[in-house]
């Protein structure tokens, strides 16, 4: 796993309008540069919102990445269910769906 | 002069980027509050505002995390978001460098802070001055502290920044307002997005607007996690400002939980002296 590279390369998206460009126009040269396992290349790339949610990937960063990949809110939510759904409780981070709280 | 208002405020992305999702009523209330905010700064004279912030990933990051940094910038840009996700313009926010660079040395006196001459705004800053600095008519100085990335800075360690930053203040000649914010319960970004545990909220301001020291540092980051959410850590913006009035009431304005904006929304003051 190097989720600290999956939410260092949202990260850079998240601030730089240039590398959104050439992240559109060439998703894989951006990719490159950064070190990832085959599961999160796919998972950035498709994207899988729920996946990348499940991996970890610090929800602050994750809703822009959703939104830069044209999830709308309702949309971008619903696929982090769908992500536990399929892939079971997030595996590392702060942004375990904890149960805490009142409803 | 010194310290001449102190207050705290949400700053959820909802506020603004689903603004009118939300209870027209509570809207109202909300932003009503916000307006009053700013007449109240306006009034006080202040010539800078401090906000104190909890941000998200906009400019810090675990490859090198300070838990708590200043601006020391001519000039800010913001916010770093969609401009239409958040429905917020972007533009240039003016900052004050020399003050910053006094304020910052003053502070190092007793705690550790990083500075940036360079910070893109994201929602946590912008949201707030969306409503109290509409209009780039206030100097604006920046402060983050790290609420994200783990481990974070202990509460003891809040408080005295909160001190350590009054004490600065008070030595500068320039009239200056601060403003915390952040939390309080939520679970944002997360499929339980709208969860807003307003017991908890309300023992908390029950605990800042007494402001109760012993109370207010009591709090662990395992209860916080567990009863307030990931956005429960941003209590640390608060907590700063009642360190900064330490042994002054605060005043509750607005408290309002609204699911579509995230957060139990909160405007309160809190006396300088």
């Amino acid at each position: 796993m190097s989720l600290y590279y999956v939410q260092k390369l949202i990260y850079n998206l998240n601030r730089d309008p240039h590398l959104q460009e050439r992240f559109q126009v060439d998703m894989e040269d951006v990719l490159s540069d950064y070190d990832l396992t085959d599961e999160e290349l796919d998972a950035i790339r498709k994207p899988d919102i729920g996946l990348l949610y499940v991996m970890g990937v610090n929800g602050q960063l994750l809703m822009h990445y959703a939104a830069l990949r044209h999830y709308e809110w309702n949309e971008y939510i619903q696929a982090m269910k769908d992500g536990l759904a399929e892939h079971g409780q997030v595996r590392e981070g702060l942004y375990l769906r904890t149960g805490g709280g009142a409803v | 002069m010194s310290l001449v208002f102190a207050g705290v405020c949400s700053h959820a992305p909802g506020i603004t980027g689903r603004a009118d999702r939300a209870d027209p009523e509570l809207k109202k209330g909300l932003y009503d509050n916000f307006d009053k905010m700013r007449d109240a700064i306006k009034a006080s004279g202040a010539e800078a505002l401090i906000i104190i912030a909890a941000e998200h990933f906009a400019n810090f990051f675990m490859d090198n995390m300070p838990a708590y940094c200043m601006g020391m910038a001519e000039y800010y840009e913001g916010p770093i978001e969609d401009e239409e996700w958040l429905a917020i313009k972007r533009r240039r926010i003016p900052g004050n460098p020399d003050l910053s660079r006094r304020l910052v040395a003053s502070v190092m006196e007793e705690v550790d802070l990083a500075y940036a001459q360079e910070w893109k705004f994201d929602h946590g800053i912008m949201v707030p001055l969306h409503f109290l600095a509409p209009d780039n008519d206030i100097d604006i100085i920046p402060v983050n502290i790290n609420c994200q990335g783990p481990p974070l800075t202990p509460m003891n360690r809040v408080w005295a920044f909160g001190k350590a930053l009054r004490r600065a203040c008070d030595e500068m000649p320039e009239k200056i307002a601060i403003v915390g914010t952040g939390g309080i319960s939520h679970w944002p970004a997360t499929p339980d997005s709208g969860k807003i545990n307003e017991e908890w909220d309300r023992e908390f301001l029950d605990r800042w607007l007494a402001n109760d020291k012993d109370r207010l540092l009591s709090y662990t980051d395992e209860e916080t996690y567990h009863d307030g959410g990931q956005g429960g850590f941003e209590i640390r913006t608060f907590v700063a400002v009642a360190g900064a009035c330490e042994g002054q009431p605060g005043e509750l304005w607005y408290y309002a939980p609204i699911p579509i904006y995230a957060v139990g929304c909160t405007v309160a003051s809190m006396a300088v002296a």
